[in-house]
């Protein structure tokens, strides 16, 4: 039976341990904002050998390229996008401490592997909504490289934001198990 | 001879790029709910749940179903007798483009150049214009936007004659199976079939901006687009590839004259927010 958590950013490795594929979170604190334009800009500033715009130990990288906000409004929608082109970049970003990635779509056997290995975690939320989603986030303010315009890295905060553990760190995947019983081809 | 002036255009593409994004087709949103009554699994439902949930919330707000308000594909079927006065059809058709993707909050996803620079064009052109001669004397505009977790997993397949029906159902199978959870299921899937690389791909697209509960004219067609269904659901993706029986709310499929060695099958997904928007001027 799938259990429910509410968790707290950062994330310790402890309370990482206590999360399964399958359990459902509600996220709350600060999330960081980052899609593929960001991931290569922070993986290359790694290669200069300068440090990422924050500290990744314990936190989240949601993948995410929101809409413009509309006047009065922290965000516009805000859905996840494909996590799979950040497989490349996600790996050394674990290794580096980051916790948990909140995205939607499978994830390499390298990042598996990562996530396991360096005790991680991967949320799904659920892609198409957007506009529903848009309401747990509060606040959202670029960090770095604005002129990626919705690839720019950005803080967020986040109350209550709703996800599913995908892959956890023993190795368990929803996508894999998750299938199986409607499975007949 | 009927005129129609560019700014007309301008202002009808604008418009329509607005409502695409934000309100979900009717044949979308009747598909959902039909889904969420048969959906097996607990999570499945659940999903579906948040996804009408979030199509009121967008258009009760007038904001994005979806944040990846994709590239703007049009189909303009311009009718002979039409004179458009006042500049260039597509120039006016791109001015609606960056007019709607700016008024309305819309997600700008358009880089200028694919490989070296991938600059944000900063107005979400250029469209993708599909345009179509017809009889009359109107202008068709239907806009789909497209977002890129579903087309990236689209796939062409050069098949051969001998490989027949059989070849493309597992053709359009594997392409679903291996697109996984990536695409945002339940999606509603466009099969082309026959023509050559490039018609293959325009009709599996056609296909997928078509109506959800829309069927192909020719019952052959038709009833393949059934067996498509029925075989897709049985992979077990269900919604947002969590587990479930409702992998696509429907596969449209259209079809056109190829070569004697030749069948090609071009696979276009779209995801679940199937969105489209028409206007005839």
């Amino acid at each position: 039976m799938p259990a429910t958590h509410h968790l707290t950013t950062p994330l310790s490795r402890d309370i990482i341990r206590t999360l399964h594929a399958g359990d459902l979170v509600f996220i709350t604190g600060t999330v960081y904002a980052a899609r593929d334009a960001a991931h290569k800009r922070m993986i290359e500033a790694l290669d200069r050998g300068e440090s990422l715009p924050f500290d990744p130990v314990g936190q989240i990288i949601y993948y995410v390229g929101p809409t413009p906000a509309k006047p009065g409004k922290p965000i516009g929608s805000a859905g996840p996008t494909t996590s799979g082109r950040m497989d490349a970049y996600a790996p050394r970003l674990m290794e580096l401490g980051l916790a948990g990635m909140i995205g939607k779509g499978n994830r390499s056997k390298t990042v598996m592997d990562a996530i396991r290995n360096n005790v991680c975690v991967y949320f799904a939320a659920t892609g198409g909504a957007a506009a529903l989603i848009s309401r747990c986030i509060t606040s959202y303010t670029v960090l770095a490289w604005p002129e990626l315009g919705p690839e720019a890295l950005a803080v967020m905060t986040v109350e209550n934001f709703p996800a599913t553990v995908v892959a956890d760190c023993y190795g368990g995947d929803l996508y894999e198990e998750g299938k199986k019983p409607y499975q007949s081809i | 001879m009927r005129e129609i002036s560019v700014e007309l255009i301008r202002d009808t593409v604008a418009r329509l790029a607005m409502e695409a994004c934000c309100r979900l087709p009717k044949s979308t949103l009747d598909a959902m709910r039909r889904a969420r009554e048969s959906e097996l699994s607990p999570t499945g439902r659940d999903v579906l749940d948040q996804l009408i949930e979030n199509a009121g919330i967008a258009a009760s707000e007038n904001v994005p179903i979806c944040q990846d308000t994709g590239l703007a594909v049009v189909f303009a079927d311009i009718g002979q007798d039409v004179h458009i006065t006042g500049g260039l059809f597509e120039d006016a058709v791109n001015d609606g483009i960056a007019k709607g993707y700016t008024e309305g909050y819309l997600r700008k996803s358009s880089v200028a150049e694919p490989l070296f620079e991938r600059k944000n064009t900063g107005d979400n052109t250029p469209a993708i214009i599909h345009i179509r001669l017809v009889e009359g004397d109107r202008i068709t505009l239907r806009l789909a936007p497209k977002g890129a977790g579903s087309e990236n997993k689209g796939a062409l397949h050069m098949l051969v004659p001998a490989d027949g029906i059989e070849g493309v159902k597992k053709a359009v199978v594997e392409t679903v199976r291996h697109a996984g959870a990536s695409p945002c299921p339940p999606m509603v899937i466009g099969v082309g079939i026959g023509g050559n690389m490039e018609t293959a791909c325009l009709c599996a697209k056609k296909a997928c901006a078509r109506d959800a509960d829309s069927r192909n004219p020719d019952p052959r067609y038709a009833k393949l687009e059934d067996e498509l269904l029925e075989l897709v659901n049985r992979l077990g993706t269900g919604p947002a590839g969590l587990g479930g029986s409702v992998t696509a709310f429907k596969v449209n499929v259209e079809f056109c004259a190829t070569h004697i060695a030749s069948l090609p099958v071009a696979v276009n997904i779209n995801c679940n927010a199937a969105r489209h928007a028409e206007a005839v001027l």
